[in-house]
């Protein structure tokens, strides 16, 4: 009765093979190896990596390989201080179109590789470096675009010479045209209907008022969001390449939200300076028509706004948006080649190349502005320009949205889609403007909301101290667990080591992040996993207590216990659930873990110590005492 | 080796009455703390900032304050973290300041005071990200709650699923007010473990109810009282050998974890004494209370199938 068939000891036995090989990978540890890869503009091909691999031979540098995958090349170094070495050099000789990053990289063997087996994938609580969220400020995206719809009414309106009053956008979102009377509000709107069909019209009933409200239609807000939220995310990936990290994962959280894990990077005020350049580009018109001195003095033209230069001169601007900086696709510096004096280059789309032809050509000798709006903390200060302190004697911050001038050239001919800016002073100042109109093609605002770094020191502390503690546990439990029950104690104890073993097979397979949470949840499953083996043992002791022959005893503990161990894998497999759910980050690998090692404890825990316990007792015909520790006493009851 | 040789049923129920009392007034206990002292939340669910800074040596602390005063932070919170040379500060969250920059601030005027400093690890967590932690902790819990009465109810009978669940936020309350009196933070780790704990207390009613289903099966003659006694005497060895053993990995955690764990792993031991205690001393005497009889549990598959057994 307590014999499995040859299939499922076979099963077993391949389930952990299996299993071994599959966690065998984190074995290894790791290599130190510079990593290449392409930006925007460039492949990573073995043309690059034969430059690379030249260069280093070049410098007498030894390397232990160089490999070439789909995305980037990969060598590999003895040690971190020829890596170092390595990386500048190859960055030198590779340029600023690739990304020459340090990184470690699993020591994994051959074979192993082609199996796809690799080394779980560590958390940055464990490997250190940054995670940040971000938030894309999406009321700032959808104001921008009412404020261009009510441009576009406007010329529409003109164009199809409709009379109308007004065209207002109010604060609180959505915009009303005003009419002279019924027939015009109802060509008006037939045109409306026509050209922006985004918008969803309504007539405003109000005595003596010809009006209609619109408002953005639910499918085009979240087409907008969803656009703005590319944007950045695009943004956001160009600008981490600036950082050079070998793995950066930005992701999308929900609508509006983006995850940026920077693994490895130290220099955690540089990541979040570059990060955290928060900014949007629009680009206007300078108004020349009205007088400066006029709107310094407080009379502001009607359609116009005051802005300030970079050097704080001032400037009026017509309040129109013409294109804004995510038409422009490319600015780079550069110089004139008759003059040789600084330049940058633009490259706009062909939505921004179609605007830019217009305007330009209608405005050749006016003067066209690039703003640069960016959101910052500071502190608030008070008319004397004194920080404003609250009830406990802190200075105040507020978030200000910081609206300046980068450039104001004049146009000098039509343009399109590639035009240059001249007469700038520098290299330098031609570098910063560059980087600012490429770094400004953001979308919309971005702020970060939530923060975490993790020095590399202290990941590798939490990486023993987890280790430590998961291995201590499970000595002590197995030294336990072989007293108590003996021989049986043993078998569970092997049980427990294949499920430890089955549980890191899978998390290196599914390439789930282990963080520390999830190593206290591998402690933590070792733990509750031995739970299956004490109830069957404990079955087994007291039916042999009830009388029962060892055989009858081993196959009822077993069938018994199993409804039980179900039961309470469930329950515990919901709680599990609800913190996948509804965890983010580090819990969210705990709950990983702990689901996993449910499933592998359920296996381990009756499969593989049953067919131990059939392989050893199974066909003992006369078993007349089995070593489960000692049962010679009775109950009453 | 055997420790429980336990050879009469033990009167479980005939003290159901004290157990209750004794259960009620630590509830009582934990709630009134949660209320007069409340959670000492971290920053995950309140917002605000979290440095850990590594010294060559031992840390100065009033020195590290007065370097942040200098700064305008006052009411910070400056110790030290496991060791001498390691320092935690934490800063309060400003309103309309969702800027990450603080830690660089403070950073460079740390490191004027002493060039040796270094960050192990900083953690910024924005207002609306950390109401959105709180709602989704509670969110959680509720999932869980439903979800293992409509299991228990599904595999048992709806007195035990309710039972279950009294007796586990009585353990989950308990947990919470040991951190409420003694103001250990409560982080989003501790509440994972709550919630894990939550799953794994479970299992201990669910051995104690699957012997009591048995026994109504099997002994035909016993109240309902003796029928409860006989299925927690008989399951008591395994549920303080598992406990036990859980407790030993958990205590590994505790002791060589290091300071992200110990919290989490402190919250665990609660919940695992807890747990044994109210799984069958608490759970049990609700499950007699709500007035489980044979009847209940007759139609259930699993009993008519193990009877066909030998």
């Amino acid at each position: 009765m307590n014999r499995y068939p040859l299939w499922k000891y076979l099963l077993i036995l391949a389930a952990v093979v299996v299993g071994i090989v599959y966690a065998l990978p984190n074995l290894f540890g790791e290599y130190p190896a510079v990593q290449i890869s392409a930006t925007r503009t460039t492949k990573v091909d073995q043309g690059v990596l034969t430059l690379a691999e030249n260069r280093l031979k070049q410098a007498n540098i030894s390397y232990v390989s160089a490999v070439l995958d789909d995305k980037s090349a990969r060598i590999r170094f003895a040690d971190t201080e020829t890596q170092i070495r390595a990386r500048d050099l190859v960055q030198t000789a590779l340029g600023d179109q690739y990304v020459v990053a340090l990184n470690l990289l699993p020591a994994t063997p051959g074979w192993l590789d082609a199996l796809r087996a690799k080394p779980m994938y560590l958390g940055l609580d464990l490997r250190g470096g940054v995670h940040f969220l971000m938030q894309v400020d999406m009321a700032a995206v959808l104001k921008k675009a009412e404020e261009s719809y009510v441009d576009d009414m406007r010329r529409d309106l003109r164009e199809k010479k409709v009379q109308y009053l007004t065209v207002t956008r109010f604060e609180r979102g959505g915009i009303e045209i005003r009419f002279r009377d019924a027939g015009e509000r109802d060509k008006g709107r037939d045109i409306l209907r026509k050209e922006l069909p985004d918008l969803e019209l309504v007539d405003v009933e109000r005595s003596g008022d010809f009006a209609i409200s619109a408002k953005m239609k639910q499918s085009a807000v979240f087409e907008k969001s969803r656009l703005a939220l590319e944007q950045n995310m695009n943004s956001l990936r160009n600008r981490v390449n600036e950082l050079g990290v070998a793995e950066p994962i930005i992701q999308q959280q929900g609508q509006d939200r983006i995850v940026v894990q920077l693994p490895g990077v130290q220099d955690t005020a540089k990541a979040k300076e570059i990060l955290g350049r928060t900014a949007t580009l629009e680009i206007m018109m300078v108004d020349e028509e009205h007088d400066l001195g006029g709107a310094l003095a407080g009379q502001v033209p009607a359609g116009s706004k005051l802005y300030k230069m970079r050097d704080g001169r001032p400037i009026l601007l017509k309040n129109r948006l013409i294109y804004s900086g995510d038409n422009i696709v490319d600015a780079a510096p550069g110089f004139e080649s008759q003059t040789g004096s600084a330049i940058v280059s633009i490259t706009l789309d062909a939505r921004g190349a179609a605007i830019n032809q217009r305007v330009t050509g209608e405005n050749v000798g006016k003067r066209m502005a690039v703003v640069y709006i960016e959101i910052k903390s500071e502190p608030k200060l008070d008319e004397q320009g004194r920080p404003v302190l609250d009830a406990n004697g802190r200075a105040m911050r507020v978030s200000k949205r910081v609206e300046e001038v980068i450039t104001a050239p004049v146009i000098r001919s039509q343009l399109g889609k590639r035009f240059q800016i001249e007469g700038l002073d520098s290299v330098q100042e031609a570098n910063e403007l560059s980087l600012l109109l490429r770094a400004g093609a953001f979308a919309a605002p971005v702020e970060i909301i939530e923060e975490r770094t993790v020095g590399p020191s202290l990941g590798a502390d939490n990486i023993a101290k987890g280790f430590h503690s998961t291995w201590v546990g499970f000595t002590a439990i197995a030294v336990f667990m072989s007293i108590y029950y003996a021989i049986f104690g043993l078998i569970s104890v092997v049980a427990l080591a294949v499920n430890v073993m089955l549980l890191i097979a899978l998390l290196s397979l599914l390439q789930a992040t282990l963080t520390l949470p999830g190593m206290a949840g591998i402690a933590l499953t070792v733990g509750m996993a031995i739970d299956a083996n004490v109830l069957i043992n404990e079955r087994i002791r007291e039916e042999l207590r009830n009388g029962n022959t060892p055989q009858a005893s081993i196959y009822s503990g077993y069938e018994r216990a199993f409804g039980t161990i179900l039961d309470s894998n469930v329950t515990n497999l919901i709680a599990g659930l609800a913190l996948f759910m509804f965890g983010t980050g580090p819990i969210k690998g705990f709950a990983v873990v702990l689901c996993l090692g449910i499933l592998t404890s359920m296996f381990s825990a009756v499969m593989v110590s049953r067919s131990m316990v059939n392989l050893i007792y199974g066909s003992r015909r006369k078993l007349e005492k089995i070593p489960i520790g000692n049962t010679a006493w009775k109950e009453t009851s | 080796m055997e420790f429980f040789k336990i050879k009469k049923d033990i009167p479980f129920m005939r003290h159901a009455l004290a157990f209750n009392v004794i259960s009620g007034v630590t509830f009582l206990l934990a709630v009134f703390f949660l209320i007069t002292k409340g959670l000492n939340f971290g920053v995950d669910f309140t917002g605000g900032t979290i440095m850990e800074v590594n010294y060559r040596q031992a840390a100065d602390v009033p020195q590290i304050r007065d370097s942040l005063a200098k700064l305008g932070y006052r009411d910070v919170a400056v110790q030290n973290f496991g060791t001498a040379s390691d320092v935690l500060i934490r800063l309060p969250l400003r309103k309309e300041t969702s800027s990450a920059k603080l830690s660089e601030t403070v950073m460079e005027s740390l490191r004027q005071a002493d060039p040796s400093v270094q960050l192990r690890r900083t953690e910024f967590v924005g207002p609306q990200v950390g109401r959105e932690l709180v709602e989704n902790g509670a969110l959680a819990l509720l999932f869980v709650s439903i979800g293992i009465v409509l299991y228990l109810w599904f595999r048992f009978e709806w007195k035990f699923g309710v039972a279950t669940i009294i007796a586990n936020l009585h353990d989950v309350v308990i947990i919470l007010g040991f951190f409420a009196f003694f103001q250990w933070e409560f982080s989003l780790t501790v509440l994972a473990a709550v919630l894990a704990i939550f799953g794994y207390s479970v299992n201990e009613s669910v051995v104690v109810f699957d012997r009591v289903r048995e026994n109504f099966r099997k002994l035909r003659k016993h109240t309902v009282p003796q029928i409860i006694d006989n299925a927690i005497t008989r399951t008591i060895s395994r549920t303080i050998i598992t406990h036990g053993s859980t407790q030993m990995a958990v205590l590994a955690m505790l002791f060589l974890g290091g300071e992200t764990l110990h919290y989490f792993a402190l919250a665990l031991t609660i919940g695992i004494m807890f747990g044994i205690y109210s799984s069958a001393l608490v759970a049990s005497p609700i499950v007699m209370w709500l007035g489980v009889s044979r009847e209940d549990l007759m139609p259930a598959k699993k009993d008519t199938l193990e009877d066909g057994r030998p």
